[in-house]
């Protein structure tokens, strides 16, 4: 096995690492470039902890391998903020919500929840619990989840009215 | 708003937490999250036999593979260190981080293997050769208590690992008093907690200034404690940092063996050691498992439904290595009659071993699966005599006027009123709508079925219990703490000693500190002491944290006030009982104009000691070390009756299910419950605790069991096999709150991490049993899968039809 030279953009911002072709995405992320927000909680793609955006769309990450990623644009939990230190809408709905305890799938929850709200701005509570029943919670039973995204999507419409 | 006319500033109001601003922005700092330079890393050889003898473990090919430091095996850590922890007193059974010439389990980690990345320590790990002699195994509960049953541990004689009787109150003569009786069984399976982390940690030693650093994914007591134990070194050279995040615990983050591990082997190759299990690792090997429990149990009861006393066997298979698994079947002494009025009870507890995956503590300590035997039989006799349900839990309820009720253990319930939280429930729930709902679905051919039952929720951790199952483990003192400190610009901070994992300790303290000096919340800092800074604690379990830990902040602020009082008095010249505090201000009462604000007393403390009352000693710092409130701090007496937990939380659930007749697949609809949990001190928070403990307990309920097949293979290593419930299996639940403060605690609150899930698994089965009902079927073993109902089903119409 030889190492591959790879480039990506993460979080808006290229990244270059060079990396064995068995590394998975989720590895890379968190060991080789330090963005240790995006979680593992399995390893087999069922509980959604390491989910992040590639080329916008929610996958995971424990899935994919870092050299799929090559010449791919990424976006993890520590990207979903709009300015610097700021918190988006949607993590802020979070807090607000207490949409979590222990925080471990927090990142996960809001990559699904985001990418939820960028297709459809007014979900009603049986979209937004299919939305995230691919990750799972085991904190919150997840009723202050789905409130959390259904908050940010009345202030979204409510920020538009 | 909660508290019963107390009128709070911050307690009880619906205020952000502290903790959740770091998780949503990506920033917890989890045991994974820890890169300390020149970290190495553990990879595990586990054993795929139940039970075998280990002939030989040959290392030479790991060895030669790629970055690889070490490969560790039993033999050799049994020799440097010594075994882990047992709850109860048999010397015989020896519990160490890794096989030591027997395999007892499939999936015990036989052997670890160090390199520096985990890639390729897995692949070292793959050429670990191991010489197994594959024996028969202990598998079944029942069959364990056989003469004949293969032993887990020889040395032990057998594999009953303790058996203790209790009679409490007139057993017999309520008995012989009593109309009916009615016998029945019920199945707890094996389950667990299963945190969405996996259990994680790194050691470091440092040589020169003899310091074992510890960063971990821990919740336990004596963690230091029993690292020090095992490897022989002082409690004072072990710093565990309790500022690891803990992604989910609910009592099993107790990693003390792969602690032992790194540990070990972060002082034997002077490299920093990281073990973090990946999910097999978790669910096979970890020893995180539940309990795993058959009750036998007998009911006195007369025609009108009053329940007079209970006769009850609880075996519990704790697994291959018990640890503090077994003193699970003590905790349920706490409220073993649960809310209602039996005036005696007979407990047998046993404790056996099989060739399982080790049991550790599970939310609620024993208490989930008592509670789910106690609902069951309360259906069963309501059945039995033709009384609806609720009524019968009505007739047998404590009422609101009988408190503080003293239960036949000895333990006083300190307060509660359950008739009315029932009542709350029923009418969230709309009950008789939700009857309607129920028997128009019969009506159209479906299984429907609501569910009912009460919990209590037995909270502070008073666990005199585990004397009842080893006298030689005296331990009376169960202590939490607070520091806190005013500094010379105001600013408070307070101090907490241990790890927190989703409980919201931070809010807790910041909320309850801010209550009583009547500062903003958001203003108080709250840190994590490392154990060599800590104070006393017993770590975040049983339901304690509120109650224990938020009264030593009471403690410990009200210390400081009276300081600041006092310092305010000396400087306007007048008594103490003189100054009011408002709100930061220092007055003399009726001259609001003499007054000294709250920076300027926080300045003189630290900076004008000219200025201090005599003797007062400067600065503002205080603390409290808070024995858990109510306790006796006695041992029990000779009848064995004893206080234990001092508060008690009370919840009703009322879930609505329907189930597809052909599939057996159960889909709760609808979920109400009313909870009283005394004064709440953060609403949110304790929504969540209420509603992820039953979702929990849903799991538990329907979906959720480590499998092993005769032979003893186990058949439930992922998440594909396991299935915790996500967003579909769980509704939007409604809940309605109720407060009866306790009289024991600083603000009247009580425990609420535990109830949600003492009272789901034997509501859902009342609900599932509810719908079967009109099909003659009754189940009472958890989890009741889809699989085992539609099996149900299929006996039924086989036997009508046939
Ligand atoms: S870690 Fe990727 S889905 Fe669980
Ligand atoms: S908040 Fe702990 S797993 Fe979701």
């Amino acid at each position: 096995m030889t190492a591959r030279d790879i480039s990506l953009t993460v979080n808006g911002e290229i990244r270059r690492a060079n990396v064995m072709p068995r590394m998975t995405l989720v590895d890379l992320l968190r060991d080789v470039l330090g963005l240790t927000g995006t979680h593992i909680g399995c390893e087999h793609g069922v509980c959604g902890a390491c989910s992040i955006l590639l080329d916008g769309v929610p996958v995971r990450s424990c899935l994919i391998f870092a050299v799929q990623a090559d010449g791919h644009e990424v976006t993890t939990v520590e990207g979903l903020a709009d300015g610097d230190g700021e918190i988006g809408d949607l993590q802020d709905a979070f807090w607000e919500c207490h949409a979590m305890q222990c925080g471990y799938c927090t990142p996960g929850m809001l990559i699904a929840g985001h990418a939820l709200l960028a297709e459809n701005p007014a979900p009603d509570t049986g979209e937004i619990r299919e939305a995230i029943s691919g990750n799972l919670c085991r904190c919150t039973g997840y009723t202050q989840i789905v409130e959390a995204i259904a908050l940010c999507a009345a202030r979204r419409r409510e920020g538009e009215g | 708003m909660s508290g019963h006319g107390a009128n709070y500033r911050y307690v009880s109001r619906k205020r952000r937490t502290k903790e959740d601003r770091r998780f949503i922005a990506g920033k917890g700092r989890f045991a994974a999250d820890i890169a300390v330079p020149g970290m190495k890393h553990v990879a595990l050889v586990a054993s795929p036999h139940p039970r075998a003898n280990i002939l030989s473990i040959d290392a030479t090919r790991a060895l030669e593979s790629p970055g690889v430091h070490a490969v560790l095996t039993g033999d050799e850590l049994a020799a440097e260190t010594a075994p882990l922890f047992n709850g109860l007193d048999i010397p015989e059974v020896k519990w160490f981080p890794l096989a030591v010439g027997m395999s007892r389990y499939a999936g015990e980690w036989v052997a670890a293997v160090v390199a520096d990345s985990r890639y390729l320590a897995e692949d070292a790990a793959e050429l670990v050769e191991v010489d197994y002699e594959p024996l028969p195994a202990a598998v079944e509960i029942e069959s364990l208590l056989e003469p004949d049953s293969p032993l887990v541990h020889p040395g032990h004689g057998s594999n009953v690992l303790v058996r203790k009787t209790f009679e409490w109150g007139p057993v017999e003569a309520d008995f012989a008093k009593s109309e009916r009786t009615l016998t029945y069984r019920a199945r707890w399976g094996r389950s667990s907690t299963v945190p969405i982390e996996t259990f994680g940690v790194v050691s470091r030693w440092d040589p020169i200034r003899e310091i074992l650093d510890v960063w971990a994914s821990i919740q336990m007591p004596n963690y230091q404690e029993q690292i020090a134990n095992s490897l022989g070194i002082p409690t004072n050279s072990i710093r565990v940092h309790n500022d690891v995040d803990v992604g989910g615990s609910y009592g099993v983050k107790r990693g003390i063996k792969h602690t032992v591990i790194t540990a070990y082997l972060a002082r034997k190759l002077g490299m920093p050691v990281r073990l973090i299990e990946d999910r097999l690792d978790n669910m096979s090997g970890g020893d995180a498992h539940g309990p795993d429990r058959l009750f036998d149990v007998t009911l006195a009861f007369d025609g009108d439904g009053t329940i007079r006393s209970m006769k009850l066997r609880a075996i519990d298979d704790v697994g291959a290595y018990p640890g503090r698994g077994p003193l699970q079947l003590g905790k349920p002494i706490t409220a073993l009659v649960g809310p209602y009025r039996l005036s005696s009870v007979a407990y047998e507890a046993i404790s056996v071993t099989s060739n399982k995956t080790g049991q550790v503590p599970v939310r609620g300590f024993g208490q989930s699966p008592t509670n789910f035997m106690i609902e069951t039989g309360i259906d069963l006799v309501a059945r039995r005599l033709g009384i609806d349900r609720i009524e019968l839990r009505r007739r047998n309820l404590i009422r609101s006027d009988e408190f503080p009720w003293r239960i036949p253990t000895g333990t006083e319930y300190d307060s509660g009123d359950y008739h009315a939280v029932l009542a709350k429930a029923l009418a969230l729930a709309d009950y008789d709508a939700l009857v309607a709902r129920r028997d128009a679905a019969r009506a159209a051919g479906r299984l429907a079925g609501i569910g009912i039952a009460a919990c209590l929720e037995p909270g502070g951790g008073n666990n005199i219990f585990e004397q009842l199952l080893n006298e030689k483990l005296e331990i009376t003192t169960f202590v939490e703490s607070c520091l806190m400190r005013v500094d010379m610009h105001g600013h408070v901070t307070a101090v907490m000693s241990t790890t927190t994992s989703g409980q919201g300790h931070e809010t807790l303290i910041a909320t309850i500190a801010g209550e009583e000096l009547e500062r903003d919340p958001d203003t108080i800092r709250v840190t994590h002491a490392d154990s060599l800074e800590a104070l006393p604690t017993r770590s975040p379990v049983a339901s304690r944290m509120a109650i224990v830990l938020g009264g030593a902040t009471s403690e410990a602020a009200r210390k400081i006030r009276a300081k600041m009082v006092r310092i305010a008095a000396h400087n306007l010249g007048v008594g103490e009982d003189r100054v009011e505090y408002q709100a930061g201000t220092f007055f003399v009462r009726g001259e609001p104009a003499r007054k000294l604000e709250w920076n300027e007393i926080a300045s003189i403390a630290h900076r004008q000691f000219h200025r201090l009352p005599p003797g007062a000693e400067p600065c503002l710092q205080e603390f409290s070390v808070l024995q858990v409130p109510g306790a006796s701090g006695q041992l029990p007496n000779e009848k064995k009756e004893i206080q234990l937990y001092p508060c008690f939380s009370f919840q009703a659930h009322i879930p609505y299910v329907e189930i597809d007749p052909g599939t057996g697949k159960v889909e709760v609809l609808d979920y109400a419950i009313g909870h009283d949990c005394g004064t709440v001190i953060n609403p949110d928070i304790v929504r969540g605790m209420i509603v992820g403990g039953l979702a929990h307990g849903v799991g538990a309920a329907l979906y959720e069991k480590f499998a092993y097949d005769g032979d003893g293979q186990f058949l439930s290593g992922s998440f594909v096999d396991y299935l915790l419930p996500s967003s579909h299996e769980i509704p939007i639940v409604r809940d309605v709150e109720h407060c009866t403060p306790s009289p024991r605690t600083s603000l009247g609150q009580k425990g609420s991490g535990e109830g949600g899930y003492l009272g789901a698994p034997a509501a859902v089965a009342s609900a599932v049993n509810d719908a079967l009902a009109p099909l003659g079927i009754s189940l009472s073993e958890l989890p009741m899968r889809l699989c085992d109902i539609e099996a149900a089903i299929h006996e039924k119409r086989t036997e009508r039809n046939g």
